[in-house]
């Protein structure tokens, strides 16, 4: 089933860490297997923060070998980051097996992320100026705490409730997903996609690259490759509503942006509220209404309907 | 209706259970369907175990810590002790909360709900102040549901009798599957409203989505505004004069009724060149088998 939700300030900052794990608690019962987050926080200019792992949560049940593997992977990526002329300014451990960096980089940061996942058994969750990219098993209160997402305060954040269906339940096949390679650019996805296979051949023959089977998944690679071709992002939801097919409502954020799309028989959920200062968006009222528990109007897009907002 | 014992049923014609049972056994046209009710028979409007509550006896209460199990619990509770009125409080977008209320009830939500708002009811008259989510009356059954602001996708599915109103704008698939009763719609609807339609009315004051009526069976819907497209053998039909009487008297009873009338409004009916459902099988048929 899964759940997504989507909020955005408009011209302020506020704390959508916290904001977004209320909306995603209420929405557990959609999805108890992983809980995502990406948020988008103050960009401080010139640096990068890079969120990857380099294990999966259930790595860490196999034995005592994993931690030296781990510290062998962290110590490869230290190197690979070197290597490209990246500064390490600040480093954090939120699990055994999720890092955070704070970069300083004048490179070609494509490049540099391509060399890291040649490293087995690590990718990176995300790499941008503003957006951290968190994703985890359990629900919404559980990642929260252990990623120390309570404080974070930014414009905007999409996130995602996950009942894996159709691939497994880890983190790799968790959302949201980045866009590889493409910094700030996230998705979230509910629904399922019949030409999957097909669309993933053809961005596959175009030099993407795919870390999971997950059906979503293709929807962060199509926007990443439309947007890094010129398109603007209302045009890639409106071409994606043609282009593929299935049952699905997505949620797409850039840098400062917020998208949504809904398949042609708006066979998927989402309630909308918007205000002159916040929009959120939810597969469930009850999600919008633990943090507007106040009388509000919300409405359901329609089918084939997309919406692009501004932080 | 006289009551008739175990061995007398048997002994009755395939017509004469039928209409002991309270069905019309006439061939279908189509275009109604009939119960034969006996109106001095209270036993046929009412269920044996419904609560008998008092309009006039009103309470209140506050859900916005319950579960839907427990709110629903708590509405039968009252229910029992007679309360004919009853007020919900911070309903918040729960999901499932007055299902299944098969008796006369004044039920009153001050808020929004969630999916299968209402549901499987059979008599009471509710209103709700809010929104709701997907799928809000659900297999009602009789009496009126008035929503203030708007719903969500597959509103009233399978509907099979009594109102159901929305002020505002509904989602896709608008009385899907519905079997009777009427939908009214203040605004606009989705796509694929009508779907598979069998019987029943549905106005919709404001434009309608693409497919409208896709693969309906019987009923009508009146559209005010645009219709996107028809689905398949869904067709445009004339309204005569008692039709848009009708019409209009529906629309001023929830204070929809544009101040143009109904003049401009579309009706679309089944092609009926889908379905056979009036063709019996063939009687050599029936004899080979």
């Amino acid at each position: 089933m899964c759940g997504i939700a989507g909020l955005i300030h408009r011209g302020k900052s506020s704390g959508v860490g916290s904001e977004m794990t209320a909306m995603l608690q209420a929405l557990r019962h959609r999805g108890p297997d992983s809980t995502g987050y990406a948020v988008y926080g103050e960009a401080s200019p010139g640096d990068f923060i890079m969120r990857f792992k380099v294990a999966e949560q259930e790595d860490m049940g196999r034995g005592h070998g994993i931690h030296g593997l781990i510290e062998e992977r962290i110590e490869r990526v230290d190197g690979i980051l070197e290597e490209h002329g990246a500064l390490v300014k600040d480093r954090a451990r939120a699990t055994q097996y999720a890092l955070r960096y704070i970069l300083s980089h004048d490179g070609d940061t494509e490049d540099m992320a391509r060399h890291i996942e040649e490293t087995d058994g690590v990718e990176i969750l995300s790499l941008g100026k503003g957006l951290e990219l968190i994703k985890d098993l359990g629900d919404a209160e559980t990642v929260a705490d252990a990623y120390g997402l309570g404080g974070f305060v930014g414009t905007h954040a999409i996130g995602h409730t996950r009942m894996a269906t159709e691939s497994d339940v880890d983190i790799r096949s968790a959302h949201p997903y980045w866009a590889f390679p493409y910094n700030d650019i996230s998705v979230v996805h509910n629904g399922q996609i019949t030409n999957y296979w097909l669309m993933r051949r053809e961005m596959e023959r175009k030099g993407h690259r795919f870390m999971s089977n997950c059906d979503s998944e293709l929807l962060a690679v199509y926007t990443a490759h439309n947007l890094a071709n010129g398109v603007e992002l209302k045009d890639s939801l409106r071409r994606s509503v043609e282009e593929i097919d299935g049952v699905f409502t997505y949620l797409v954020a850039t840098e400062n942006q917020l998208g949504m799309a809904k398949d042609t028989m708006a066979a998927k959920p989402l309630v909308l509220y918007e205000s002159d200062d916040l929009i959120a968006m939810a597969s469930e009222e009850v999600s919008i209404r633990s943090i507007l528990p106040q009388e509000i109007d919300t409405w359901d897009p329609y089918d084939e309907e997309v919406r692009v907002w501004q932080a | 209706m006289a009551s008739v014992t175990s061995a007398e049923f048997k002994d009755l014609s395939q017509d004469e259970r039928a209409k002991r049972l309270g069905m019309a056994t006439e061939q279908l046209s189509g275009r109604s369907m009939f119960v034969e009710f006996d109106p001095d028979e209270a036993s046929r409007f009412t269920y044996p175990w419904a609560p008998d509550v008092d309009f006039n006896k009103r309470t209140e209460i506050d859900v916005g810590e319950m579960s839907a199990t427990e709110a629903n619990s708590r509405i039968r509770e009252l229910m029992s002790d007679g309360n004919g009125t009853i007020v919900i409080r911070n309903p918040r977008g729960k999901h499932g909360l007055g299902v299944g209320i098969l008796s006369r009830l004044n039920l009153i939500f001050e808020g929004s709900l969630g999916y299968f708002g209402v549901g499987l009811i059979d008599g009471p008259n509710v209103r709700i102040n809010g929104r709701v989510g997907w799928s809000c009356g659900e297999n009602m059954m009789s009496g009126t549901v008035v929503i203030e602001k708007n719903a969500g996708s597959t509103f009233g599915a399978a509907i099979r009798g009594g109102d159901l109103v929305c002020k505002g704008s509904v989602g896709s698939r608008t009385g899907i599957d519905m079997k009777g009763g009427t939908i009214l719609v203040g605004g606009d609807t989705g796509a694929l409203s009508g779907f598979m339609m069998q019987r029943g009315r549905m106005i919709v004051c404001g434009n309608a989505g693409k497919n409208l009526g896709d693969s309906m069976y019987d009923g009508s819907i009146y559209v005010g505004g645009e219709i996107r497209s028809l689905g398949v053998d869904a067709v445009e039909a004339e309204m005569d004069g008692i039709e848009k009487d009708w019409l209009a008297r529906k629309l001023r009873l929830y204070g929809l009724l544009p101040e143009r009338g109904v003049g401009h409004f579309t009706k679309i009916v089944a092609g009926k060149q889908l379905w056979n459902y009036d063709n019996l099988e063939p009687a050599e048929k029936k004899l080979i088998l």
